[in-house]
């Protein structure tokens, strides 16, 4: 096990390397932050100065070298934009879309568990046929569509919740509700497949002839079996939630590391994307061992 | 208590499939006493599992639906009562074993909790069940149970894992234990042993033991009575002696009459000649772990070598090493005359012609979505220099009715075709290419019995006219009597015993042999019941 995570983070510290190459280069094509904060009517000396300040006069790859150097020593560089540490602003970003990710994560497994096997288990019936036709509906469905409609339905007409920011309870109420459909159609339809063939399964049929109740039928015996697959989906969608719901966050004016990542892009402010790309990244990899370690939990006959 | 134990009274379930309604069971009425070994004998598609699984309510409806009959269980009907009331019955009063006992025990628990939770499924505390559990897993013959009990299913063997199922089935003491094919996928020195086991523990507890099977052997074995079903209905009813001395029904006596083992044993042929294939010091290790070791052996034109061996005896990698499938680690052999596995990719693809190979699953081996004529005209796309395009289609329908097939079904696909007629295609396609020997892989082995025993005599059919060589994998041994002109065999990756089949089934000079030979069951009771003694003196006074 042991061997393993190291050899996962060796692969996981070569990969994060290469992005960190591809992003600091092409970020470099956007062009010179310069224009960007300086008024129009500045002078070149004084342009010269914000360039010099940040490093920006040297050709590009000593100033990648001097960011490498930088970050060896976990110094992400400054914000151009904010003035402060960019690794700090960051990390505030990426707390506010982790709660996020892990609050809709949360709910859509438990909902999608329960939802796909009991449409599993009562497979044609009434209960299937609904949870099929909503999940599927939820899988497909745009979420910028519905955010925005879901905006114009329940903070503009109905005024039950605020359209944007944070703040209450209440500010989280519809941001969570989007993010929550899509993952959950979609792994409600793994669920209930998954759960399909566990059902149908010789080691089901046994258990029934020991006489054992319809709930531990499913909850224990086929679930655990059907959950394999199902949980690469999970990780799958909590990587694309903790890599900053990027159109959710900036339509509800949520200040995560997704909003963060395009306002920096647009205002470019180099360090910034590269820090948060680096969390993300960093983020994504311990959720994937954290998945694989779930496998060998789950299924003894899987070891590292 | 003069009441029956157990009494199916004119049971019929169909089942509707997309293809209109199958009556899987048709009135169909047999009882089961006391103390008493019931066996319902049957082919695949004879309905004899489906009145078992109406007993434990397992079959799902829809698809089946029990449209008449009753099953009374102590005087009451089953099929009246609660789906709580018979779930209580489950496992506490009526259980049932499997026949691949891997796919169902739950990979996922410990065998510990898979057995304890019969206990735990009807009332009894968490507590308790430990200890019982051990307790059981000991009586089944587990060793080291104390530790074993919290191992899961792949780390035991196939006959520890049918104990399992026989422990988890036997906890709560019931009063019909309801096997199915127990001992189907097992060897035949385990198989003994299992059913030795069952026959103990009815003993002990006084259950009835109802036993499906398609083997006449295990009937003999271990039957007092025997229902006999064909297509849904049974056919002959009577005790295991009368059935097999006097059946009365043709299609029961036609299936006695298949029964391999008792046929004249084949002469051997001329062993002047030049051998087609001669293995020699044939070696595979996998890291430290030996498959084969110095096997050697050689098959002459047109003779059958039967590979015989328990599972893990390394007859299967003797057919891979042999066919590149696996590399070789050391060793050499020869076709005719040309060492196979030091060939280059170029001459092997040209050889690979020569020598066909025909699987144990005819199902799995043929692509579903591939006709017949697809199927087997892929030879010659492969091998483009043996016709030309124009005589494909004539050569496909010669080699179906050349395999006993009708040529008009050229277009068909496989799932079209029952069991027996998608391993004469699987033939068919191995002869395309006109091969010189055939490496056959237990395959008649998922055959029903009377099906096993046309497919052999296609074989020996085309042998004659084709000259064919076969080397012919397989586990059962009174079929090997009946077909090969000589045997080897295997033990723990080593060749152990070769000679003509005379001499391995007449004088065998291994211990080994000898245990396979005895361990392999007889469909005469009278028969088996010495096949018995004799083995129980060999355990006594090993020789």
């Amino acid at each position: 096990m042991l061997s393993f995570l190291g050899k996962r983070a060796v692969a996981s510290g070569i990969s994060l390397v290469g992005l960190i190459l591809l992003v600091f280069f092409l970020s470099r094509l956007t062009g010179d932050p310069t224009g960007l904060y300086l008024p129009l009517d500045a002078s070149e000396e004084s342009r010269n100065q914000f360039r010099e300040i940040h490093g920006l006069n040297d050709p590009l790859i000593v100033q990648f070298f001097h960011y490498m150097g930088d970050l060896i020593r976990l110094d992400f560089g400054e914000s151009i934009r904010r003035a402060e540490p960019a690794i700090d602003v960051v990390l505030r970003g990426f707390s506010w879309t982790l709660q996020l990710a892990a609050i809709t994560m949360t709910l859509v497994v438990a909902m999608a568990i329960v939802v796909g096997s009991l449409a599993a288990y009562y497979i044609g019936g009434i209960f299937d046929r609904i949870a099929t036709f909503f999940s599927l509906i939820g899988a497909s469905a745009p979420d910028f569509w519905v955010a925005i409609v879901a905006i114009v339905v329940f903070s503009v007409t109905l005024g039950w919740v605020p359209t944007s920011g944070t703040g209450t309870v209440w500010h989280w109420i519809l941001p969570i509700s989007v993010l929550f459909i899509r993952p959950f159609g979609l792994i409600v339809q793994v669920v209930r497949g998954s759960m399909i063939t566990a059902l149908g399964s010789a080691y089901v049929k046994t258990a029934r002839a020991k006489g054992v109740k319809m709930r531990p039928i499913v909850f224990v015996h086929a679930l655990r079996n059907a959950l394999l697959p199902v949980i690469t989906v999970i990780g799958d969608q909590a990587a694309a939630l903790l890599n900053g719901a990027v159109v959710i966050e900036t339509i509800f004016g949520f200040p995560g590391v997704g909003k963060l990542m395009i306002d920096s892009i647009l205002q470019r402010d180099f360090t910034v994307v590269l820090a948060a790309i680096m969390v993300t990244a960093m983020a994504i990899f311990l959720m994937n061992i954290l998945i694989d370690v779930l496998y060998s939990i789950l299924d003894p006959r899987i070891r590292y | 208590m003069d009441k029956r134990l157990l009494d199916v009274r004119n049971l019929s379930v169909d089942f509707h499939t997309s293809h209109g309604t199958v009556h899987a069971v048709r009135d169909v009425s047999w009882h089961l006493e006391r103390g008493e070994t019931l066996a319902i004998l049957g082919e695949s598609g004879s309905g004899k599992s489906v009145s078992a699984s109406a007993i434990l309510n397992l079959i799902d409806m829809p698809p089946g639906e029990i449209t008449s009959g009753e099953i009374l269980f102590e005087g009451e009907d089953l099929l009246q009562m609660s789906g709580e009331r018979r779930r209580k019955l489950n496992g506490h009063r009526i259980a049932m074993i499997f026949q691949d006992p891997l796919s169902h025990l739950n990979p996922v628990y410990s065998i510990g909790f898979q057995i304890a939770e019969t206990m735990t499924a009807h009332g009894i505390s968490k507590s308790e069940t430990r200890a019982r559990t051990i307790e059981l897993l000991e009586r089944v013959g587990i060793p080291e149970a104390a530790t074993k009990v919290d191992a899961y299913p792949h780390q035991f063997s196939g006959g520890q894992r049918q104990r399992i199922m026989i422990a988890m089935a036997l906890a709560l003491k019931p009063d019909i234990l309801i096997a199915d094919e127990p001992t189907t996928a097992l060897d035949v020195t385990v198989q003994a042993q299992i059913l030795a086991l069952l026959e103990e523990l009815q003993e002990e507890t006084g259950m009835g033991l109802l036993l499906i099977t398609h083997d006449l052997g295990v009937v003999a074995e271990i039957a007092d009575r025997v229902v006999v079903m064909n297509s849904g209905q049974i056919v002959e009813t009577g005790t295991a002696h009368e059935v097999y001395h006097n059946p009365q029904h043709p299609y029961t006596q036609n299936l006695i009459a298949a029964v391999p083992g008792d046929g004249d044993l084949a002469e051997q042929v001329d062993a002047s000649v030049q051998p087609i294939l001669e293995i020699s010091d044939l070696a595979k290790h996998y890291g430290g772990f030996v498959a084969l070791e110095g096997a050697s052996l050689t098959v002459l034109p047109g003779e059958s070598v039967a590979i015989v061996g328990e599972s893990g005896s390394g007859k299967s990698t003797l057919a891979k090493t042999l066919l590149r499938l696996e590399e070789a680690t050391s060793g050499q052999a020869l076709f005719e005359g040309k060492d196979l596995l030091s060939m280059s990719a170029k001459e092997m693809f040209d050889i690979r012609r020569d020598i066909q190979m025909v699987f144990q699953d005819p199902t799995q081996s043929l692509n579903p979505r591939m006709s017949i004529y697809d199927i087997i005209s892929e030879a010659f796309v492969i091998h483009p220099n043996i016709l030309p395009k124009k005589q494909w289609k004539a050569r496909v329908c010669e080699l179906l009715e050349q395999v006993g097939l009708k040529a008009e079904h050229i277009h068909r696909y496989p799932h079209q075709f029952s069991g027996g007629q998608r391993q004469r295609i699987a033939i068919a396609r191995a002869l395309a290419l006109e091969p010189k020997l055939i490496i056959c892989d237990e395959a008649v082995s998922a055959l029903d019995v009377s099906i096993q025993a046309q497919v052999l005599a296609l074989l020996t059919d085309l042998q004659a006219q084709l000259g064919l060589s076969y080397l012919f994998i397989a586990h059962d041994l009174p079929l090997v009597r009946d077909f090969a002109h000589r045997v080897i065999v295997m033990k723990r990756g080593k060749i152990v015993e070769q000679g003509p089949v005379e001499q391995i089934f007449e004088a065998p000079r291994e211990d080994y042999t000898r245990n396979l030979i005895a361990a392999s069951l007889s469909p005469d009771p009278a028969e088996q019941a010495r096949r018995r003694r004799a083995l129980r003196d060999m355990e006594r006074h090993p020789a």
